[in-house]
């Protein structure tokens, strides 16, 4: 055997491809993407019932081979072998809703045509048997001339077999390679009509629960009602639940600091560790609770299939904007973290929705904002109450969401008109089957995110944290001199701080951005650090910064900051981020440059308004 | 008469598709989603917001998402 063998999951989108790659590969799976786009590429390992290991791929879902989209194209080319740099697969597993065979079998028997040797995965064959079909996989496979196995990938039904089919595939290729039509879609549509018809043996005329469901749920009234409630309830879960999670990152982070600290001599390379490496990416990783939460809630709407619904409910508000209801995802993502909200773009087929998606993403308020508005306002808004249960601190931290909403709502406005003008984007999508996602498909999903939000901005992050520090420690400073001051840290605050004099920052402030270029919380323990508090831990150092910063910021000056941190220019791996998602710095720079002369513009406007009314 | 005035809830066959009146992409996804002459559809679910936009349908066995838009660009006749 001198190459490893390759086989791949082609069907439509919806027919329960990815249920089925994780039943055939487990957890061992490499995400990685196509050479030169942006289209994930999914690839595990499935071992043949001979012990021999095949790399299966799982191709983005596909309507047909006249792409309309780019990972239509992906699908396309390498099931066709012109794909470069990707071996054309030995066996192609056509996986088919057997729910919706009419359907599925049109680009069944694309891929058919094609003469390749092909195995049929008759997939989901409970929710058919749900829906009161009977079906009939011999007489399938006899139209099809291909094997047809029955399988139920979410509850491992039918995998072996069809493991065993794949295994013998390759040796039925010649007999099927000679018999294959060429037809044009509406024959295919009607031999597909045939086809479904006679693997049918009994259809009772029971109702699908989707109908039902959707009544409910797509309702013009109680829809939007639901989604809001359930929308809720996730910002609850994402910053209530993940504290206590946050928590026990941050403390061990810090134990693992003082370990450093108490074994290494005090030096360059220990503050490197402790200031450095831990403190910085320690900052993101404290993140990672919030993140699995918030993906959690997403995964399970995608594979239960209300993900589609809410898409459906959002649309016309997104339309309002030149976006459309895809957009929703992503945005919902980046009240999280931007990272994943960018890289869920890809979603978007249209190429300046998605554009326009990346460039608005950065301002929904992430979670890193969160601790840069709890000092703040903690330190400068009064603890009142402005009617029964609402108190002013929380009204004020709504405000300072909703006003990044309204922001991405106005920019992407502009934007429609302008950068990234063109005809106003449709939205076609298909609403899928309700199904009860399963907890293995879930954990699977969870860890990829989780691993590769850790990979991603762990290493920008890392190198960013080292860049800066070296900014911040160097050179030392004289013997009553502020380090900060000093260093080359303090020099470039000097040079930034006369564009922010004027609207209201102080040159602590101006100081503190500079850091908060990596991660934005770290604009906090950047004001701590100037204000020569001497604390290791964020939460015991944002006391003493709040004490600080109640006593010597007016109001219009702290309003001016949160202010500016509603549309501050993002962090370092966002950045990177929407270069490698968008191919090139053009729209990067867009990004930044926009975002600050929002953020100068915001921050301006509530420092002027709020000094002229007397505050 | 076209989809968009159709009905929701009641069988409508597809009489004929204003393909040119489509983008290109969009035009491509719904035929290969199965719309076309002869088709039988039907309207689930409208949107709340203004102009009860977008339209959830039934084609065949699956419910598809589409804009307004599109439904004007299909005509069709009772089934």
């Amino acid at each position: 055997m001198s190459r490893k063998r390759t086989a791949a999951l082609v069907g439509n989108p919806n027919s329960g491809k990815s249920a089925l790659f994780n039943a055939l590969t487990g957890a061992r799976q490499k995400i990685a993407n196509y050479a030169g786009v942006t289209v994930e590429r999914k690839a595990g390992r499935l071992t043949l019932p001979s012990g021999e290991p095949v790399e299966l791929l799982d191709l983005p879902g596909s309507y047909s081979f006249d792409a309309a989209s780019p990972d239509e194209a992906v699908t396309r080319d390498v099931v066709k072998g012109t794909f470069e740099g990707e071996a054309v697969p030995d066996v192609l597993v056509v996986v088919l809703d057997a729910a919706n065979l009419e359907q599925h079998l049109v680009f069944a028997q694309e891929v058919l045509e094609l003469g390749r040797p092909t195995v049929v995965a008759l997939n989901m064959v409970d929710l058919a048997e749900r829906d009161g079909l009977t079906l009939d996989p011999a007489a399938l496979s006899e139209a099809l001339g291909v094997p047809v196995i029955p399988t139920v990938a979410v509850r491992r039904k039918g995998i072996a077999e069809l493991n065993a089919a794949i295994a013998e595939a390759e040796t039925h290729a010649d007999e099927q390679a000679h018999t294959r039509w060429h037809l044009t879609l509406p024959e295919r549509r009607l031999s597909a009509k045939h086809m479904a018809r006679g693997a049918i043996l009994s259809k009772s005329t029971r109702h699908t629960i989707e109908n039902g469901v959707d009544k409910i749920l797509l309702n013009p009234w109680i829809g939007p009602v639901v989604l809001f409630g359930l929308l809720f309830v996730i910002f609850q879960a994402v910053f209530a639940w993940a504290t206590p999670f946050a928590d026990l990152l941050e403390g061990g982070v810090g134990v693992l600091s003082a370990g450093v600290t108490a074994s290494m001599a005090p030096g360059i390379l220990r503050d490197f560790l402790t200031e450095g490496v831990l403190a910085g990416v320690g900052s993101v990783v404290v993140f990672l609770p919030q993140i699995v939460i918030l993906f959690a809630f997403i995964l399970v709407m995608e594979a239960s299939g209300y993900m589609a619904r809410a898409a459906f409910l959002m649309d016309r508000l997104m339309a309002g904007v030149g976006l459309s209801g895809k957009s929703f995802i992503p945005l919902l993502s980046s009240f999280a973290c931007a990272i994943p909200g960018i890289m869920a773009t890809r979603s978007i087929s249209d190429p300046k929705d998605r554009l326009t998606t990346i460039l608005i993403a950065p301002l929904m308020t992430c979670s890193a904002r969160l601790p840069v508005y709890a000092v703040i306002i903690a330190a400068v808004i009064p603890q009142t109450s402005v009617g029964p249960g609402i108190g002013l601190q929380g009204l004020v931290l709504f405000a300072l969401y909703v006003a990044g909403i309204i922001g991405a709502m106005v920019v992407a406005l502009v934007l429609r008109r302008t950068v990234t003008k063109g005809a106003a984007s449709g939205f076609i999508m298909e609403l899928p089957r309700y199904q009860l996602p399963r907890i293995k498909d879930l954990a699977i999903g969870l860890w990829q995110r989780a691993w590769v939000f850790l990979r991603r901005a762990g290493t920008i992050i890392f190198l960013a944290t080292i860049a800066l520090w070296v900014l911040l420690s160097f050179p030392k400073a004289e013997p009553g001199e502020s380090q900060l001051d000093a260093s080359y840290a303090g020099v470039v605050a000097d040079t930034i701080h006369p564009v922010l004099e004027p609207v209201g920052f102080n040159r602590e402030m101006s100081l503190a951005l500079v850091p908060a270029i990596a991660a934005r919380e770290v604009a906090v323990s950047a004001l701590a650090t100037t204000y020569a508090v001497d604390a290791e831990d964020e939460d015991v150092a944002a006391e003493g910064v709040t004490a600080k910063i109640a006593a010597l910021w007016s109001l219009p000056t702290a309003l001016a900051f949160l202010a500016w941190f509603v549309f501050a220019p993002q962090c370092l791996s966002t950045i990177a981020v929407a270069r490698r998602e968008t191919n090139g710095w053009k729209w990067p720079i867009v990004m930044v440059v926009y975002l600050f002369a929002l953020a100068w513009i915001a921050a301006g406007l509530t420092y002027w308004i709020a000094v002229s009314a007397g505050l | 008469m076209t989809l968009d005035g159709f009905d929701s809830g009641k069988s409508a066959r597809i009489t004929g598709v204003d393909w040119d009146a489509l983008a290109q992409d969009e035009g491509k996804r719904l035929k290969a989603l199965g719309v076309d002459e002869g088709a039988e559809v039907a309207i689930l679910h409208r949107g709340v917001f203004g102009g009860r936009d977008p339209i959830a349908m039934r084609l065949g066995n699956m419910t598809i998402a589409i804009r307004r838009m599109h439904a004007r660009a299909i005509h069709v006749e009772a089934a």
